[in-house]
């Protein structure tokens, strides 16, 4: 039973590119990270004593300024960008419902309150905050970072979820849960939120995206995680240390490519899914005689 | 009496996730000039995606599968869309779909609106000047004030709302205006004052040629209409003058839907009123024979095979197998 | 007769804006009524006629400006809630809105059990669910495992009346219940408010369409502008209603055999 709805979710999934290819991107990323680490015995911080070659057999992406194998540099910063867009996508999607939700759904004073939070939090400058933060944070690991971009980055979500839960509150099956004895947590959890899945998804995806290009933007200018390797802080050493200058292309290409498919992979999946759930998107090719 | 429009067995539906709805099975109409005729029927029948076939506005996830549609001298199915819209749409037919005072644009005023769609139509041939004339004569027509023009949609009532939609859409002078439950989100006094505008539309102003009224409240259909066509699971199941189809129905289908109406009778209070049991069928996979039959009180075994509209005398026909 | 629910100069009042001054509505205007048991009392109007603000009044799912309502002669807002709702229930006008649409069918009825707070077993609990959707005239497998969108408006209404049944309240305001079913299932619906009402359940049903309200009600009152215009028994407001309002109401609405005089 459950096999054969899972076959026709895979079926559905071929006739929409978007969902397919994006899905197929990530995931390919993600697996080529994971086993990677698990393949690809070499510490990223070795140093091999020879300094800047270009890709051969013994070092595929070759090595950096110092010698390192840029490989597995690739592979434990890959790995470390998606571990910061999941913690800081989670994160931020977890505040944004918790505050958007109270706010839909209770409305009134509370709604303005909880508005007034987040206009704040949009106009925080990020920036001065990070810069504030580095300064007193000397050593900071991936999920530090993480937390920093999760906890500033909610807003968004918190707006689009305030209003979708604003435009579920006044219809009948609220109103019947509410007269059948449920609290308000008791709807917004049961009745709300499982209501708005989809939705929740995509933002989550959307974030997850973003986080990523925050933390490699915040690497990129030296802000980032300090002691862990993102693919933003490889970005950074290789434009630290000249290599477009020096030809070094091996070590800041592919980083940066891996970096975009997956903005770009996350951002296909999400327009899929939004394909998926809004018929009105969908494209002709998609329905013809099946 | 010429007949200005003539639909010959159109057969189409839509795709879902689930299959493809035959929303419409085989069905033909016919409209003589200057006449109203109603479409009844309930939900899921089958008669909005009728109306959108009659007119070719049909596009994926809709597709239509064969029959013709000819609206005065045009064979829809011989156009391509954009000829269609050129030729067709707004100019010689109008749709006005359900909830279409919904659908003016609540960013713009009534008046640019109007010239968007004048203008699309007739092209450059036609100034915002002369088509705000002609939309000024018309809503005056319909008993709405000019000052309406400056206004936004949100500004105006639900009537004065569908009266707006109904002049835009007669603004060309239509042959055919298709109005799809226009009434049905409206209040009872505002119905009357749009079912009086519709008739005298067709009937004495001659401003649209022949109207098709879709509903599913017959004691609404009564009001104007000359003819009746009774749709059911995708197939129209009897036809008639309207008088003669609700004072005496063939179909066991039509007398379940009058015997269902509550009318305003002091009998009605003492009696217990009865609907028709069970629902329709589903249109992915409908069943083979008459669609009625699993409801029908008087089901034969004859029914198993699918009753063709027979003619019982003077252009009254009826799907039904009592009738052979 | 004692009167089951009083309603005594109930007003509400909407104000648009926060913290400024902004327009006042009078959506519900000094509104007084009775129900008895066993009634039917209809509420006639059309849109914004404050009819269905009275409804979330009397429900507690608003807050009245002034006024009083009370329940066997206690004041509803000093009854708890759960309380309140085991006696006083609703259908509304939207089926498909009225149910989640992820959810399976079945668990409004499950939920109605949470709120009745009997323990029952299982078997019990499926014998009770069996029966309310035999006394509405729907088989248990024929609705139990389906989705809302599965279903027809009078299906879905008809499980409604159903989780009323189960919770078995005294009063049930039903908004619209039918305006959103084809006529032909319409009046089956009806015909279950009738059986209700002669079982000893006080109904207020609310409508626009004043032939159903003549075909159920035992007391039409009719609202206009928040206010309650006119009142009586149904064959005195259609056949000789007084207030100029209800007599437009009557003269608009379209008799089948009879045509409005365009021609």
């Amino acid at each position: 039973m459950v096999l054969s709805r899972f076959i026709g979710i895979l079926k559905l999934a071929f006739k929409y590119k978007k969902l397919l290819v994006g899905s197929a991107v990530l995931s390919f990323i993600v697996l080529f990270s994971l086993i990677g680490i698990l393949v690809y015995h070499v510490n990223p911080r070795d140093i091999l004593f020879q300094d800047l070659k270009p890709p051969c057999p013994s070092n595929p992406l070759g090595t950096d300024v110092f010698g390192r194998d840029v490989m597995a540099q690739v592979i434990h910063g890959t790995l470390n960008s998606l571990k910061v867009g999941v913690v800081a996508g989670l994160l931020a999607v977890l505040i944004g419902i918790g505050i958007g939700a109270t706010a839909g759904y209770f409305g009134g004073v509370i709604d303005e309150a909880l508005n007034l939070v987040t206009n704040t939090f949009l106009t925080l400058p990020t920036l001065a905050l990070l810069i504030a933060l580095a300064a007193y944070i000397r050593v900071r690991s991936e999920w530090i970072v993480a937390l920093i971009i999760g906890v500033t980055s909610w807003p968004w979500t918190a707006r689009a979820v305030r209003a979708q839960v604003y435009s579920l509150r006044t219809r009948e099956f609220i109103y019947l849960a509410k007269m059948s004895g449920l609290s308000s947590l008791g709807i917004i959890l049961l009745e709300v939120l499982p209501n708005m899945l989809s939705y929740i998804i995509m933002c989550f995806t959307l974030q997850m995206a973003s986080a990523i290009l925050a933390e490699t933007g915040l690497s990129a200018i030296g802000l980032g995680p300090s002691d862990a390797i993102t693919l933003g802080v490889i970005l950074r050493w290789s434009i630290v240390w000249e290599a477009p200058r020096l030809g070094a292309w091996w070590w800041f290409v592919p980083p940066g490519i891996i970096i975009t498919l997956i903005a770009v992979s996350v951002l296909l999946l999400n327009s899929g899914l939004d394909e998926i759930y809004n018929p009105r998107l969908r494209r002709r090719g998609l329905e013809k005689g099946s | 009496m010429k007949k200005v429009v003539n639909v010959v067995n159109l057969r189409g539906g839509y795709e879902t996730p689930l299959g493809f709805v035959r929303a419409v099975d085989g069905c033909s109409l016919e409209v003589y000039e200057r006449e109203i005729v109603g479409i009844a029927g309930e939900s899921g029948c089958g008669k909005s995606t009728f109306a959108r076939l009659m007119i070719g506005y049909v596009k994926p996830p809709a597709y239509v599968i064969n029959g013709t549609s000819i609206i005065g001298d045009i064979n829809v199915y011989s156009l391509p869309w954009e000829e269609r819209r050129r030729r067709l749409w707004g100019v010689k037919v109008s749709l006005i779909p359900q909830y279409s005072m919904n659908a003016l644009n609540p960013t713009k005023k009534i008046r640019d609106i109007i010239v968007d769609v004048v203008r699309e139509r007739k092209g450059k041939s036609i100034s915002s000047r002369e088509a705000l004339a002609m939309a000024k004569a018309r809503l005056e027509e319909l008993g709405l004030s000019e000052e309406v023009l400056n206004m936004y949609p949100i500004e105006l009532s639900g009537g004065m709302k569908q009266r707006t939609v109904i002049a835009i859409s007669t603004l060309l002078n239509p042959l055919l205006l298709i109005a799809d439950e226009p009434t049905s989100a409206l209040d009872v006094s505002t119905q009357k004052l749009l079912l009086f505008l519709l008739y005298e539309l067709v009937k004495r102003r001659g401003i649209v040629e022949t109207l098709i009224f879709i509903s599913h409240d017959i004691a609404t259909l009564r009001q104007i209409c000359d003819r009746l066509y009774i749709m059911y699971a995708g197939r129209i199941v009897e036809v008639g003058g309207i008088e003669e189809v609700l004072k005496n129905p063939l179909h066991p289908y039509t007398k379940g839907l009058i015997r269902a109406v509550i009318s305003l009778q002091p009998e009605v209070r003492g009696i217990t009123l009865r609907g028709i049991p069970g629902s329709p069928p589903d249109l992915i996979n409908p069943p083979k024979g008459c669609r009625f039959a699993p409801r029908c009180p008087s089901a034969k075994d004859k029914c198993k095979e699918e009753p063709p509209l027979i003619n019982v005398g003077g252009r009254r026909l009826v799907a039904c197998w009592l009738y052979d | 007769m004692r009167a089951l629910l009083k309603v005594r100069n109930l007003s509400k009042v909407f104000k648009t804006g926060f913290l400024r001054r902004g327009t006042l509505i009078t959506a519900v205007n000094n509104v007084t009524f009775e129900l008895n048991k066993g009634e039917i009392l209809s509420l006639i109007g059309e849109s914004g006629s404050g009819k269905t603000t009275t409804a979330k009044l009397i429900l507690k799912l608003l807050r009245p400006t002034s006024g009083e309502i009370y329940l066997e002669d206690v004041e509803i807002w000093s009854i708890p809630n759960k309380n309140y709702w085991r006696r006083v229930q609703a259908v509304f006008q939207d089926p498909y809105a009225s149910f989640n649409p992820i959810y399976k069918v079945n668990r409004v009825l499950k939920n109605a059990f949470k709120l009745i707070g009997r323990n029952l077993s299982k078997s019990e609990v499926k014998g009770r669910i069996k029966e309310v959707l035999t006394y509405v005239g729907l088989k248990p497998d024929e609705v139990l495992d389906k989705r809302p969108f599965e279903l027809s408006g009078g299906q879905l209404q008809r499980v409604l009346l159903a989780r009323c049944l189960l919770i078995d309240p005294q009063i049930i305001i039903a908004d619209e219940p039918t305006s959103m079913i084809d006529a032909s299932t319409r009046v089956e619906v009806l015909n279950i408010f009738k059986k209700l009402s002669k079982e000893g359940k006080s109904i207020i049903f609310i409508t626009h369409d004043i032939s159903q309200a003549f075909y159920v009600s035992d007391t039409m009152l009719v609202m206009h502008k928040g206010a309650i215009v006119e009142r009586g028994r149904p064959e005195d407001i259609v056949f000789s209603p007084k207030h100029p309002y209800t007599k437009g109401l009557i003269s608009a609405v379209p008799k089948l055999h009879e045509r409005f005089g365009f021609s």
